[in-house]
């Protein structure tokens, strides 16, 4: 018959409006298993009556890579050798950011019926959309890694622990802004139109289409906008799986020598890293108090 | 030890009044929507003792379910706080979190995940569950294709197999064949048995009295009883008259004509024209006049009661003054529950209602032997009518009184039924 757990029996919840920041980072973390059940959810039913399934989630990716590659090598024309690597490379991790946003944004009015009738810490409505994105993102860096034996290219392992901290950066970033998304959004249903165009834009703040190098970064000096340009999180981070993932500064290619990264040493970048962390983290426990604070009404509004 | 407590709870409702979602109309409207404040609880207190099952009652918009949300955590409450200790599972409705294109076993494991387990805890019980529900067949079908029953039971197999100290249902249990029902029933006083704690939403008096110690009557936001269970079923009732009263009264005065919907509990042979809705005053011809100044409802002993226990002789009795009546009336006593539904008319020609004079000042009174009724606020009614089917006089559906019912049959009347088994040897 049914089995009891006493060990349960003690644990004592208070319902408020009032919720310390503590109380909902530990309720998030105790309902972790729920976010991997959501994200199984989510997989599992994205693709479910589509013929061709799960294989659009990398067929997406791979057509969009194709047409840059294609704008960039043929007919823009930027010289940088072996370019589909380069690309990739910065690919992979914008198309985390945009694709969890993107969808985060509408992912509480989205479960609306589970807000209204089940309690549960929301915030794991947009992480689980992160989680998603996440598995993608697992999946591409396969893909990449394929593409590099085949191609027989070479990353610079002796600094592949730099992606370590450049993952961190994105996922806590990336969960931030989705959890501030996914409210707000319920109020203002703007947001979801307003990150279409935003990411667009933003797409080419960092440096995955063009080179960060030469002219550009001159051009941000004299303006003294070079610190911006550093300050988007993206642009870190997509800097940093270049240099990871494609590796080599200098390049020769057919006998001239082509200044594809910036040559910035492992503790410029460890230093920058640090930085977009602990901005990343504060923008994270903003967005949770947003979150909470907005929270309250979400029954009324949906 | 208490297992809920609600202190000092408020819910404030904001309600647009028109929808503003857009960027674009907030910014027109200087970040300010029009919207009007709805207190859905107003300052309730409220503790649930561990172990013990307690019905919440009101009408709809009384705010109950709001409550149940509040403990349930899906409503965070405006002012003040509830402390809940122990493990809770809700069923505010049955499959919420049900996807439709995951199997029924995947669906399983996220709504009790949703709940609040661990899949530790979903593994041992999945079984159980399964078979609770009566799905081993179907549990690796999608569950788009369930039917809404088969949906229902998986919904109620997985919130009452997944262990919970505190029970929240709402109104839930009404799903579902009668025998699942009934399965229903089983595993919640089971779950009483076993010492856990059910808080239950509902209207219906019956479940509360088959089912609850407690309760705790809402009306419009407010707690307006908390206590033993009959006596909140008394406090619904007086709130459902109360309200029924109200709406009448101010129906009366909205409009003095005649209305078609009354006109049907008029016995069907009459011709009557009605002038007056029974405030006592006036009648049909102006010569003759009625008017009931008192209506006393009396147990055997002849004492004045409002309520009255099943099975007991009740009297109703009308005091009047009349003036200008010479001639032979027809009168008609008639029981109406709270919904207006006939529970007992006598036939107008009846001779045994015949009044042959009224005098100017008297009282007419009907005698109940064994009142059959079980449970219920029923109203009274007394018609008075000429030879020529002529309505002289009617006093529709204002005096009520209520009965308890000490026994733990449900329904309108008592019957006296006496089973009987026969074994064929």
């Amino acid at each position: 018959m049914v089995v009891r757990t006493s060990s349960t029996r003690d644990q004592i919840r208070v319902v408020s409006a009032k919720k310390g920041l503590k109380a909902t980072v530990a309720e998030i973390y105790s309902r972790r298993e729920l976010l991997v059940f959501m994200v199984k959810k989510e997989l599992s039913t994205k693709y479910r009556n589509s013929t061709m399934g799960f294989a659009w989630s990398m067929l997406n990716p791979a057509f969009m890579l194709a047409v840059w590659y294609f704008v960039f090598s043929y007919v823009m024309r930027n010289g940088i050798p072996d370019f589909v690597v380069y690309l990739m490379g910065g690919l992979v991790a914008w198309n985390f950011f945009a694709v969890s946003l993107q969808s985060a944004s509408s992912a509480v009015i989205e479960n609306a019926g589970l807000v209204n009738k089940v309690s549960f810490p929301r915030e794991i409505l947009a992480l689980a959309k992160v989680g998603q994105a996440m598995v993608f993102f697992v999946l591409q860096l396969i893909v990449l890694a394929l593409t590099m034996l085949i191609i027989q290219f070479t990353p610079n392992f002796s600094q592949l622990y730099l992606l370590v901290p450049a993952m961190i950066d994105m996922i806590v970033f990336t969960s931030a802004l989705c959890i501030l998304a996914s409210a707000l959004n319920v109020f203002y249903r703007d947001i979801q139109h307003f990150l279409e165009v935003l990411l667009f834009g933003w797409f080419f703040g960092a440096p995955i289409v063009y080179s960060f190098t030469g002219n550009l970064v001159s051009g941000l000096s004299r303006y003294h906008v070079l610190i911006f340009y550093l300050s988007d999180p993206m642009a870190v981070i997509v800097m940093t799986f270049d240099r990871v993932l494609y590796g080599k500064a200098n390049v020769i290619n057919n006998g001239t020598v082509v200044h594809v990264l910036p040559n910035y040493s492992t503790d410029w970048f460890l230093a920058v890293l640090g930085a977009v962390f602990l901005g990343s983290m504060l923008l994270l426990l903003i967005a949770l108090k947003v979150f909470s604070k907005l929270e309250v009404n979400f029954a009324e509004e949906l | 030890m208490i297992s809920v407590s609600i202190e000092g709870v408020s819910k404030r409702f904001r309600l647009p009044d028109q929808r503003f979602n857009s960027l674009k109309e907030r910014v027109m409207h200087f970040g300010k929507v029009p919207y009007h404040e709805f207190w859905a609880l107003k300052d309730i207190d409220l503790e649930i003792q561990e172990g013990t099952t307690t019905g919440l009652l009101g009408r709809n918009g009384s705010g109950k379910s709001t409550l149940l949300k509040c403990i349930a955590g899906i409503l965070q409450p405006t002012n003040g706080q509830i402390v809940v200790k122990g493990r809770l599972a809700s069923m505010l409705e049955l499959g919420s979190g049900f996807h439709p294109d995951l199997s029924g076993r995947d669906n399983v494991y996220l709504n009790a995940s949703l709940l609040g387990f661990t899949k530790k805890d979903i593994d041992i019980r999945f079984d159980s569950i399964v078979e609770f529900a009566e799905l081993s067949e179907f549990i690796d079908s999608q569950v788009k294709h369930y039917s809404s029953g088969m949906y229902a039971r998986l919904g109620f197999a997985v919130a009452v197999n997944v262990d919970p100290d505190i029970l929240l249902v709402d109104e839930v249990l009404a799903v579902g064949d009668e025998a699942f029902q009934n399965k229903c029933m089983d595993r919640i006083k089971q779950f009483q048995a076993e010492g856990r704690t059910i808080i239950l939403v509902t209207h219906g008096t019956d479940q509360v009295r088959q089912v609850c110690d407690y309760a705790a009557v809402l009306s419009k936001g407010n707690l307006v009883y908390k206590g033993d269970s009959l006596e909140s079923i008394r406090s619904y009732r007086d709130i459902l008259v109360n309200d029924a009263n109200s709406e009448e009264a101010a129906h009366v005065a909205a409009s003095t004509e005649t209305t078609a919907d009354t006109a049907d509990k008029i016995p069907e042979d009459s011709e009557h024209s009605r002038l007056d809705l029974g405030n006592g005053k006036s009648s049909s011809a102006l010569e003759r006049y009625v008017e009931v100044t008192s209506v006393t409802f009396r147990n055997k002993m002849g004492e004045k009661i409002n309520s009255i226990p099943s099975g007991e002789s009740l009297s109703v009795e009308f005091g009047y003054n009349s003036k200008n009546i010479n001639e032979d009336l027809f009168s008609v006593f008639s029981i109406y529950t709270v919904r207006g539904e006939t529970v007992y008319q006598n036939y107008l020609r009846d001779e045994l209602y015949s009044i042959l004079a009224l005098g100017e000042k008297g009282t007419i009174k009907f005698d109940i032997e064994q009142l059959p009724l079980l449970d219920g606020t029923f109203k009274v009614s007394l018609g008075l009518y000429d030879s020529q089917n002529r309505c002289v006089f009617l006093r529709d559906s204002l005096d009520s009184f209520s009965v308890t019912n000490p026994t733990k049959n449900t329904g309108f009347v008592n019957i006296i039924v006496k089973p009987v088994v026969e074994i064929d040897s």
